[in-house]
């Protein structure tokens, strides 16, 4: 029969690579030739398609390196911070006791500057010299005197943070051999800091202001605090908002209602407000919440609600998704016991779709973590050196803060503009972490 | 098969003028029956605009298995949908006539589904365990119901149903264990058990060992003889041997019409209608 010649062809193939003609009938000696021509060709194809595929991985794993070595060697260098050790004379007479925070706590650190480089004698020269220190060294004096009166009257030596400009000559960020009028530190500057240094009165230190104060027009005091919290309290408000309505939306469109135009209208219209420029949400908030509802400008509250309005498609797609691929025996195994529809779902559907519904919100939030555009609207963009303690306080969010530094001319924000990026991708990785973690812990692999 | 058509083969020889022309789609055979768990009159079901259920009226009689057979796309899994209303959950489907249990119209606005479903279980072609432990798969529907006042009395359900289901001497020692890792036939014998645990009156079953090998299937087939003691059970299968095997009585349809009914030995050996004769001879199907 045909098909046993063909089985014996088949095996004759595999056995030996060349075909041999004579012991079969012409019609299956060309289909056989025919496929091995093929072969060949079918294989270099898929050789091709895999390298290709090799190669555009290789390319986005190098362009993702590029992307972090960048950033991280502009943005190493802001988590520490350049420090100047000064003996400051706590000497009685500048302290009223009754109010401690008025001291010219000032006038410390430029006499003990004076003591430092006695032969400073001309005024413009003192004032290039008192400008080597920070002018927030004073409001770490401040801080001491208020923790421990006791220190009035002694002599401490204390670590004080050096000027923006200083800190950048130390890191190495300024070249010393520029011509004097292209530098912001002159010659005598460069002196005397290289003298603070020789006698160990300079040094690097791990920069916690970074962590622990809000924005500030000099960089050494400028910090990321406010933003994070600005960025967490919005995320906050965006995840208890959008993740019940999304949910709840999905559910409801997937499992009640019924399946008519006016229901494949809102489909559409949310897939289409999916791909709608996050700016325009922006513009919304600041037309709605601020101007008609009167909310107040720069809240993370109204940040949270636009956030909202930009999460809820990608949330109510993932989850309608995720409905959608649990299987329908299940539902039916429920009803079939008499479970009513409610229970079904709440009992059987809603568990199985849950690690794709948080994985889908996971992903929005991560989105709405990275959002810039649309808070600029409701003026999220502004200075805010406090770190906001609730939702309706004046905030920024990580991203807007990015954009800030990014603007601002000091050379000293470079590197905390990539330092703040680097704490944003930390942010970022770790979220994807925890929606890996959780899609691990809730699916039931059985 | 073979066998299946042998004796019918020599019926038709013998009684070839008395059959019912092919043409001819109103039933024969005996529909009624005394006493009836179920009665279902001129029921007609539409998917949108295609009319999947003719004008059906059967009675299901009172511990008895009916099985019915026909065709792929005939109308039988429709049908015994129909009898606890999952097919309310179809979008398109729309039900006329009148199906009652005992005497309860069953599509009446007032009759509430979830009890409904209580009273008339179901097992379906897919074994389909809830993707949790043997334990849960059978407390559910007394959980739900609130059929016990406590945990000792849950127990003795998920016990009892187990027994039933002839599946507690394979699974007692490991109730906690996942009801997606038994075999086939032991998933859908736990869906059996989950099905009576709710102590049902009625069992519908959609081809339920048709995704079984055959020594699952035997199992499930000596488990059905069983539970006809306690429960009526209608039975839709593909497999006219199953057929003979477990019911009673048979439904043949045919395209939506329900075609002969009649005792199930009579059904098989001296079919009354040139359709049902033709199907069972393997003439097509």
């Amino acid at each position: 029969m045909w098909f046993e010649n063909t089985v014996k062809n088949m095996n004759n193939t595999k056995h030996s690579a060349a075909y041999t003609p004579h012991d079969a009938s012409s019609r299956e000696e060309s289909t056989m030739q025919r496929v091995n021509v093929g072969l060949a060709r079918r294989y270099r194809r898929e050789r091709l398609f895999r390298y290709c595929g090799l190669g555009a991985i290789i390319a986005s794993i190098g362009f993702l390196l590029l992307l972090f070595i960048s950033i991280t060697a502009n943005g190493w260098t802001a988590f520490i911070q350049t420090e100047i050790l000064l003996d400051i004379k706590f000497s009685a007479e500048h302290f009223d006791v009754d109010n401690l925070s008025a001291a010219n706590y000032g006038a410390l650190v430029k006499s003990s500057m004076r003591q430092l480089f006695p032969d400073v004698k001309n005024r413009r020269e003192k004032r290039k010299l008192y400008k080597l220190v920070s002018s927030g060294a004073v409001y770490r004096l401040q801080k001491m005197v208020m923790k421990d009166t006791g220190i009035i009257g002694t002599t401490q030596a204390v670590w004080l943070p050096a000027d923006d400009e200083v800190d950048m000559f130390a890191k190495g960020r300024v070249d010393r051999d520029l011509a004097e009028n292209n530098r912001r530190l002159n010659d005598k500057q460069i002196h005397w800091i290289d003298t603070l240094s020789a006698t160990g009165r300079l040094k690097k230190k791990f920069n916690t202001t970074f962590f622990t104060a809000g924005d500030s027009r000099e960089p050494e005091l400028a910090g990321i605090r406010g933003a994070t919290a600005g960025s967490l309290f919005t995320l906050a408000v965006t995840l208890f908002l959008s993740f019940p309505i999304g949910v709840a939306t999905a559910v409801y469109l997937e499992e009640f209602a019924p399946k008519n135009k006016w229901t494949d209208l809102v489909e559409v219209n949310i897939n289409n407000l999916a791909a709608v420029p996050s700016i325009v949400f922006g513009l919304l908030g600041l037309a709605f919440f601020l101007n008609i509802l009167g909310m107040p400008r720069s809240a993370p509250l109204v940040g949270g609600l636009v956030l909202t309005l930009m999460t809820l498609p990608t949330i109510i797609i993932a989850s309608r998704a995720s409905l959608k691929s649990v299987p329908p025996s299940i539902k039916e195994a429920a009803l079939g016991v008499g479970a009513s529809k409610m229970q079904a779902i709440t009992h059987h559907i809603l568990p199985l779709a849950l690690p794709g519904m948080m994985t889908g919100t996971i992903i929005g939030m991560a989105q709405a973590l990275g959002e810039t555009a649309p808070l600029l609207m409701i003026g999220m963009v502004a200075f805010i050196v406090d770190v906001p303690g609730s939702v309706t306080d004046p905030a920024t969010v990580l991203p807007v803060q990015i954009y800030l530094w990014a603007d601002s001319p000091e050379r000293a924000f470079v590197e905390r503009t990539s330092a703040a990026i680097m704490v944003l991708l930390a942010f970022l990785i770790s979220m994807n972490a925890i929606a890996v973690f959780l899609r691990r812990k809730f699916e039931r692999r059985w | 098969m073979v066998t299946m058509a042998a004796p019918a083969a020599t019926a038709r020889t013998a009684r070839t003028d008395n059959k019912v022309d092919r043409e001819d789609r109103s039933t024969v055979g005996h529909q009624f029956v005394d006493n009836a768990r179920m009665t279902c009159r001129d029921v007609n079901v539409y998917y949108g605009e295609k009319h999947a259920i003719k004008n059906v009226s059967i009675d299901v009689g009172r511990n008895e298995v009916l099985a019915m057979i026909g065709p792929s796309g005939c109308g039988k899994s429709t049908f015994l949908r129909c009898l606890n209303r999952m097919n309310d959950t179809v979008d398109t489907c729309r039900v006329y006539g009148e199906i009652r249990l005992d005497e309860l119209d069953i599509y009446d606005k007032s009759v509430d589904v979830v009890p409904l479903r209580a009273q008339v279980g179901m097992v379906f072609q897919k074994p389909n365990p809830f993707p949790k432990s043997i334990y849960e798969n059978v407390a559910y529907g007394p959980k739900i119901h609130g059929l016990s006042a406590n945990r000792t009395e849950l127990d003795h359900i998920v016990e009892s149903s187990l027994k039933k289901a002839g599946l507690w001497t394979e699974v007692n020692d490991r109730l906690d264990q996942p009801g997606t890792g038994l075999s086939g036939g032991q998933q859908q014998r736990l869906c059996i058990a989950r099905a009576i645990a709710v102590r049902p009156e009625v069992i519908l079953m959609d081809e339920p060992c048709s995704a079984l090998d055959p020594i699952a299937t035997a199992t499930v087939e000596d488990l059905i003889a069983e539970l006809q003691e306690q429960y009526t059970i209608v039975i839709v299968t593909h497999n006219m041997q199953q057929a003979a095997r477990v019911s009673q009585r048979t439904a043949y349809f045919h395209l939506g019409d329900l075609i002969e009914v009649g005792k199930t030995d009579r059904v098989f050996t001296n079919p009354r209608h040139k359709l049902t004769e033709d199907y069972i001879t393997g003439r097509f199907g």
